[in-house]
């Protein structure tokens, strides 16, 4: 769980990254775009960095999804009475939504590879230049949202889920480290969802064009 | 004071159970909850009815018998034991519930009485440690510093009541385990068996079937004894050591 959860931090702190450059405009997006692609050529194939990436992220991703459903069903199992009244009083609302917050980023991802990796749904029409792509589809309104949404849980889930996972790997032992791994989960959850979300919101409301 | 309190009965382990309410007036609010309870069982007594069976021992908050989950809450809305709660944290005219814990591994006995029996099998697990009995050692002989023996202390005042499970959205026994897994492994003493006790441990935690912890902190805040999260992370690093060096 933890393992394969920073496989994925560190990619959407990178993807985070890269989404940024549609400020530069149109080129500079499109050169990253194909950068992306020729990116370890000659050593690689062309798309061969993207296609390493993309199997890494496959392998994590039904490890994180298997280790998530082995402890949900684990959980199920310990508690087949459920209480009539039970209070939570220390539990945040990112540790409450990591199992459906996570189903539904699951659910986002497919959404989203539908759209920008497959280009089987182009909500506000297909194009062959990638920043094209990416302003069709985020002047509608509604892609806009489901990605809004979609960040809010992002943001949810790393909150909680980066703590966790400098627990389970044995970092906070002390009063200090477990401040530190809070704060470092609260502050990369802000930056990622946030810094992904600007480039669509800037492109809806027509200062990215 | 007077409450209504809707209280979880089961007559046996294989009984479905459910729950009965009843009225109870002039509770001194000095009283402490098991006292009210025992009021409640001369009523139901002196009515020729089946007392509320309920665990306690020491009654002072040191045997960690006494776990009932009140209106939600392990323990109640206090950070104590519930021998140690007092009628005065609620408000006259309250409703309150109360269930055994619910989780698996411990299953129900009779009313609000649960078989905890799961966590001396993982102390079991947990095996010996390697010190010599009879005379006393020199105190000298094995220096232990002051942050290490203050940690070691402070995981051994777990009593073992089963409120962090209870209280985990997962039942997971994992403050529990981990507090034992820190209380050794600070010490000196603790070391040679270190590796193999966490691995057997947690073993005997996941075969009794508890359920993962995702470090949500419920068991930590129910804790009548503080025991911090921290030694979570501290059995999570033991067991990492331990799986990446297993002795074949
Ligand atoms: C507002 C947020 C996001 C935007 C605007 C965005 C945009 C894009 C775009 C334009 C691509 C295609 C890149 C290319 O073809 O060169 C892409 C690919 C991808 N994105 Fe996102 N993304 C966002 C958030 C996310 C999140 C949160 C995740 C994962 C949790 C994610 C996972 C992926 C994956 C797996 C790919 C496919 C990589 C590949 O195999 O080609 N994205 N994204
Ligand atoms: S009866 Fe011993 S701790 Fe409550």
């Amino acid at each position: 769980m933890a393992v394969t959860g920073a496989i994925f931090v560190g990619y959407v702190l990178l993807h985070m990254y890269g989404n940024l450059m549609a400020f530069g405009g149109a080129d500079v997006y499109n050169t990253y775009a194909h950068h992306l692609r020729t990116f370890l050529m000659p050593m690689l194939p062309y798309q061969g960095f993207l296609w390493v990436l993309r199997l890494v992220l496959v392998l994590a991703l039904v490890g994180h999804v298997f280790a998530a459903f082995t402890l949900w069903n684990r959980a199920q199992k310990a508690r087949t009475t459920r209480y009539a009244v039970k209070k939570a009083v220390a539990a945040t609302l990112s540790a409450k939504w990591m199992r459906w917050g996570g189903v539904a980023l699951l659910a986002f991802v497919v959404f989203h590879l539908l759209e920008f990796t497959t280009r089987t749904i182009t909500p506000g029409g297909d194009s062959d230049s990638p920043f094209t792509r990416l302003t069709n589809g985020f002047s509608l309104w509604w892609v806009f949202l489901i990605y809004l949404v979609a960040m809010f849980a992002l943001a949810m889930h790393l909150h909680h889920g980066i703590w966790s996972a400098a627990q389970t790997l044995g970092w906070t032992s002390s009063a200090l480290s477990r401040r530190v791994a809070k704060t470092l989960g609260l502050t990369i959850a802000l930056v990622v969802s946030v810094g992904f979300i600007v480039p669509p919101f800037l492109i809806l409301v027509g200062v990215i064009k | 004071m007077n409450f209504t309190l809707k209280i979880w009965r089961q007559a046996s382990q294989r009984d479905q159970g459910q729950f009965v309410t009843y009225r109870i007036d002039e509770i001194s609010d000095d009283m402490s909850f098991l006292e009210m309870l025992d009021l409640l069982n001369e009523q139901l007594i002196a009515k020729s009815e089946d007392p509320v069976a309920f665990d306690s021992d020491c009654r002072e908050g040191i045997c960690g018998m006494c776990g009932l989950m009140i209106s939600g809450q392990a323990h109640g809305p206090e950070v104590t034991t519930t021998c140690q709660l007092h009628m005065r944290s609620f408000t006259s005219g309250d409703t309150i519930t109360i269930e055994p814990w619910r989780a698996d591994p411990f299953p129900v006995l009779k009313d609000l009485i649960v078989d905890r029996s799961a966590f001396d099998r993982i102390i079991q697990a947990g095996g010996y440690i390697s010190v010599n009995t009879g005379a006393a050692p020199e105190a000298h002989s094995v220096p232990v510093p002051k942050p290490n023996a203050d940690r070691a202390f402070d995981a051994a005042t777990c009593i073992g009541c089963g409120a962090c499970v209870a209280a985990c959205p997962n039942a997971s026994g994992m403050l529990f385990m981990a507090a034992k897994v820190t209380h050794l492994g600070e010490l000196p003493q603790g070391q040679p068996e270190r590796a193999s006790r966490v691995l057997s441990m947690v073993t005997q935690h996941d075969h009794e079937g508890f359920g993962g912890c995702t470090n949500i902190g419920e068991c930590s805040a129910a804790c009548p004894k503080e025991i911090p999260l921290d030694v979570i992370s501290t059995l999570n690093g033991d067991l990492r050591r331990a799986m990446q060096h297993k002795p074949s």
